[in-house]
């Protein structure tokens, strides 16, 4: 039986975005803190942290969830991915991160990683989703300043561009 | 908010996770997905000095047909269950309602038994749970016992679960809802918590069963004949929605709840009825 005894840190070590990396992390540490605090990396946002508003969504093992209902020390020897490792390269976007670049489908930028680590899950496995398909799983997130007028034109877009669709969509498609 | 400070434990198996559970007691709380338990540690609405995490554990994560009954284990994933590939045929309601179980972020963790557990009565599992009479297996260093589901759901938020018992598995009657079933909830967001959730499932002896969550403390079920004439109809879903004992909170009113029961629930029975031919 593994215990972690209340305040005494002992280290956690995960593959966050391809790379082991390692810090410590007490009992009650949640994996959003423990990424943005311990390991630096700052691209998880914290938003309401019980689980309504979407902004620390990462992968774990592959899967969307929640990064601020997962203990630091659940995620123990997993793959973490957060929205630094999308891109491969430092200069680039991926198809999906384009498609909101282009559909100004963000200003603040507080809710789009969680999306963008939804999508790159759900899309991957539902290549060719309806519309209402996408709403709902956007549903998942809460967007307080752009709306999602501009998201759903661009998740809409992402997923025929990552099928290998020229991207083109009609304008009945966009009635929101 | 940060959870209060917990010793946190995960047990390698269900014979050290019952010793645990018999040593602490109500001091003590399951982990499974944590996507009820997470939020209220965050909240700090519970405060539990042992956090038992079961969510790795291999013998809890299988859903199996056995004495026609489709057996779920602790540790799957509402997720898990949704991409199972019999759930439409021995399992036509939940197929139904799954969807509308949280977000697909959140049932890619929510476990089908921490739901039960938690036991909200605007969930969507536990109506399913009163609905098709399913049951519920507990297990404790003293023995196992099985619940059945109008024994198990004793309030808001409350079960018959003792301390330091583990729900182990939840099992609902294979195949029920064949025959047919409707579902519909109405919520603010899709994925939010139902301010009136309802189905209804024809049964093989000739009977509608119908029930409701989000009004009552727990979700409430009536059965029908399946040919009942439209005033038989009108007067129970009258009486039923009366008798929920619906209250004003932020959500909704106590009268726009019984309007949602008055309106979806004759829908529904319609949709059920069409399924059926």
């Amino acid at each position: 039986m593994r215990g972690v005894t209340s305040e005494d840190p002992v280290p956690v070590t995960i593959e966050l975005n391809g790379r082991r990396r390692s810090g410590r992390a007490t009992a009650r540490t949640l994996l959003t803190d423990f990424l943005r605090s311990e390991l630096g990396a700052t691209g998880t946002h914290v938003g309401c942290e019980h689980g309504v508003c979407g902004a620390c969504t990462v992968r774990i093992d592959g899967v969307a969830q929640r990064g601020c209902l997962t203990l630091a020390i659940q995620a123990d020897g997993r793959k973490v991915d957060t929205v630094e490792g999308l891109s491969d390269r430092k200069d680039a976007l991926t198809v999906l991160q384009q498609a909101l670049h282009r559909n100004h489908a963000l200003q603040c930028g507080y809710c789009t990683p969680g999306i963008l680590m939804s999508f790159s899950d759900f899309l991957a496995h539902n290549p060719n989703p309806d519309e209402q398909e996408i709403r709902e799983v956007l549903g998942g997130h809460i967007c307080r300043c752009t709306g999602y007028a501009g998201l759903m034109k661009a998740l809409i877009e992402a997923a025929s561009e990552m099928r290998g669709e020229p991207p083109q969509i009609s304008d009945s498609e966009l009635a929101t | 908010m940060k959870p209060a400070p917990f010793t946190y434990m995960r047990p390698e198996n269900l014979d050290e996770t019952v010793a645990t559970l018999s040593q602490h007691g109500a001091d003590a709380r399951l982990l499974a997905g944590g996507q009820s338990l997470m939020a209220m540690l965050n909240l700090r609405l519970v405060e539990p000095s042992v956090i038992v995490d079961i969510s790795r554990m291999p013998e809890l994560n299988a859903i199996k047909l056995r004495n026609g009954m489709i057996e779920i284990g602790a540790s799957v994933t509402q997720s898990e269950l949704l991409a199972w590939p019999e759930l439409e045929a021995q399992a036509p309601f939940i197929a139904k309602a799954l969807p509308w179980v949280g977000h697909f972020q959140t049932r890619n963790r929510g476990t089908v038994c921490g739901s039960l557990a938690h036991a909200d009565p605007s969930s969507e599992l536990p109506l399913a749970l009163a609905l098709l009479e399913g049951e519920v297996v507990l297990r404790s260093t003293s023995g196992t016992r099985v619940l059945k589901a109008q024994d198990f759901q004793s309030g808001m938020l409350q079960t018959a679960r003792a301390d330091d018992e583990i729900i182990t598995a939840v099992r609902f009657p294979a195949g029920a809802g064949a025959r047919g079933r409707a579902f519909r909830e109405v919520a603010r967001r899709h994925g939010d918590f139902a301010i009136v959730a309802v189905g209804v499932i024809a049964r093989d002896d000739g009977t509608l069963r119908i029930g409701i969550g989000g009004v009552a403390d727990t979700p409430q079920c009536i059965e029908m004949n399946a040919d009942a004439g439209p005033d038989e109809v009108k007067d129970r879903i009258e009486h039923l929605a009366w008798q929920l004992g619906g209250f004003d909170d932020i959500h909704a009113s106590a009268r726009f709840r019984r309007d949602l029961v008055r309106r979806l629930t004759p829908a529904l029975i319609k949709e059920v009825r069409a399924c059926a031919v």
